[in-house]
């Protein structure tokens, strides 16, 4: 699923969060967006998933415009957003967390649930076969009936990762996977996202830290005070003496 | 005797459906409902005019639950895309303006002299202990009916997706699934549960007036669930036995202690609730029955 964001700004009182923004992804990319807090990372994805409108600009998915779409109708057509601070449901299990995840499900339908338990029950079974198999992937199997409000960090952001993979995304925007997650998920994490983007699906992924994100992503573009000052390869980008300034300011 | 424990069962049961619509929408979804009286007196007024028509009593039933849950659905489109207090409050201002509809149009519901005469059920019967112990009955049946069908929303995928929308209604949208649309309906749900306790109140009280239906009525219900336990079919029940009985049994209190008029009795009454609930929520904040989400 290709996205292109296009002159997009958004402005809170007298603040540009968002300054003339424009991004193209191909579909399947692995792309990262990086900047020092404040920089309108969150704000970029907040507008992008449907949770901010936009003042100005347009967001394309597969070329359609999609500036008109709630939320949940962009995570249907297949652009499926995580978030910063994990939004685990927490008290359902980590397993009750994937399986509300999946979507057009046949006893979400008050009626259905008198009118047809015979499909509600194949569905549950196909869709606890589904959990089954992202739990082994993301390594939660031994989690799977604990609540999902006593995971560690590193754990919930599996978690949100795992539950994005149940809407069956084309792209995957990942807010800040990393942070707060010790090292050795953090490893285990980036060879999940690397293995699914073999896969074909795209991942644009927001990081604050810096070491984690451009050993993963071969593309990446660097946003400081609203605006996008620079993009291209990791090591090219933080060579580029203006993103130093920016990101790294007065540590250099 | 055994008239006054049947008359005390059917208070209780009454009440008990109007918890259950309550658990549905508080307990297992988040939304705080302080407007449940407004569906409770459509249900009882909706009742009580039709069966004054002449119209059989089980379509007066279905027509309180039908109209409650259609009253239900605008102020859930209206305002389920507002935070949570907001909503609150448009509940609560839901009901008083039922209530104030129902006090100033005369024509349709006799403003504040109310409406009498309201027919019993199993009129046939009469008005003795059998015509009681029938009502007393049915109510069980009834009661059983909704906490099934409770049971069976809670269980099942619907009933995991308005868990997920109580614990983080933003992840859930991101998921792609659209709240609103959850909400309203359990919203209609619980309304209707609260129209059918309406109509048997109209019709086992038979005489109707406003004051009947203020926001009082509200906070005894969500004071049952917190005391029985919120979410829980169980505590529904416990709470709302112990929260009548106790209603009931502290009007017995002058005869053990003397001197203490009718008029303080009330106070003293809502006083000892009010600090049964301070210590309920201080020291058991999960109710009786426990919380239902520590499986």
């Amino acid at each position: 699923m290709s996205l292109a964001v296009r002159h997009v700004s958004k402005a809170f009182g007298g603040f540009r969060a968002l300054d003339d923004v424009s991004l193209e992804l191909e579909a399947g990319a692995l792309f990262g967006v990086i900047g020092p807090n404040g920089a309108g990372k969150s704000t970029l994805f907040a507008v992008m998933s449907g949770f901010l409108p936009a003042d100005s600009g347009e967001i394309l998915l597969d070329g359609k415009d999609i500036a008109g779409l709630a939320p949940y109708s962009r995570a249907h057509s297949g652009m499926v957003r995580t978030f910063q601070v994990p939004r685990e449901f927490r008290h359902l299990t980590v397993r009750e967390n994937l399986m509300v995840s999946a979507p057009g499900q046949t006893g979400e339908n008050l009626i259905n649930l008198f009118t047809r338990p015979g499909q509600i029950r194949r569905d549950e079974d196909r869709i606890a076969g589904e959990v089954r198999s992202i739990l082994e992937f993301l390594r939660l199997t031994d989690v799977a009936d604990l609540p999902s409000g006593s995971l560690s960090g590193g754990q919930k952001k599996l978690l949100e990762l795992g539950r994005a993979l149940m809407v069956s995304p084309k792209l995957v925007l990942l807010d800040e996977p990393f942070a707060g997650v010790n090292p050795v998920l953090i490893a285990a994490l980036t060879e999940r996202i690397r293995e699914l983007n073999t896969r074909g699906i795209g991942f644009l992924i927001i990081e604050h830290d810096l070491s984690a994100l451009t050993k993963l992503v071969p593309q990446l573009a660097v946003m400081d005070r609203g605006r996008i000052i620079a993009r291209g390869a990791p090591g090219k980008v933080l060579e580029d003496p203006v993103v130093r300034e920016a990101y790294l300011g007065g540590a250099s | 005797m055994e008239a006054y424990l049947a008359a005390i069962g059917i208070v209780v049961l009454i009440n008990v459906l109007l918890a259950l619509g309550l658990t549905l929408q508080y307990g297992r979804t988040g939304l705080i409902n302080f407007g449940h009286v407004g569906s409770f007196a459509i249900g009882a007024y909706a009742s009580a005019l039709l069966a004054l028509q002449g119209v059989p009593l089980v379509i007066c039933f279905i027509a309180a639950a039908v109209l409650a849950a259609l009253a239900a659905w605008p102020i859930g489109l209206i305002s389920l895309r507002l935070r949570d207090d907001y909503f609150a409050i448009v509940t609560l201002g839901f009901s008083e303006t039922v209530r104030i509809v129902i006090t100033s149009e005369r024509w349709l519901t006799n403003g504040i002299q109310g409406i009498p005469g309201v027919p019993r059920l199993y009129e046939r019967i009469g008005v003795g202990l059998p015509a009681q112990l029938a009502v007393l009955a049915t109510l069980v049946v009834v009661v059983l009916i909704a906490a099934a069908v409770i049971q069976r929303i809670a269980k099942s995928p619907f009933g995991r997706v308005i868990e997920a929308i109580r614990d983080n209604e933003e992840a859930v949208k991101a998921l792609g699934k659209d709240p609103a649309g959850f909400k309203i309906q359990v919203l209609m749900v619980g309304a209707a549960l609260a129209g059918v306790a309406g109509a048997f109140y109209a019709h086992y009280i038979t005489y109707i007036v406003p004051d009947q239906f203020g926001p009082i009525v509200t906070f005894y219900t969500w004071m049952a669930i917190i005391i029985g336990g919120v979410g829980r079919i169980s505590g529904a029940l416990v709470g709302t036995a112990i929260l009548m009985l106790f209603l009931e049994g502290s009007r017995f209190i002058k005869d053990v202690i003397p001197g203490i008029p009718e008029i303080e009795m009330a106070s003293i009454r809502l006083g000892v609730i009010g600090i049964a609930l301070i210590l309920f929520v201080t020291y058991r904040p999960q109710g009786l029955m426990g919380d239902y989400t520590r499986r």
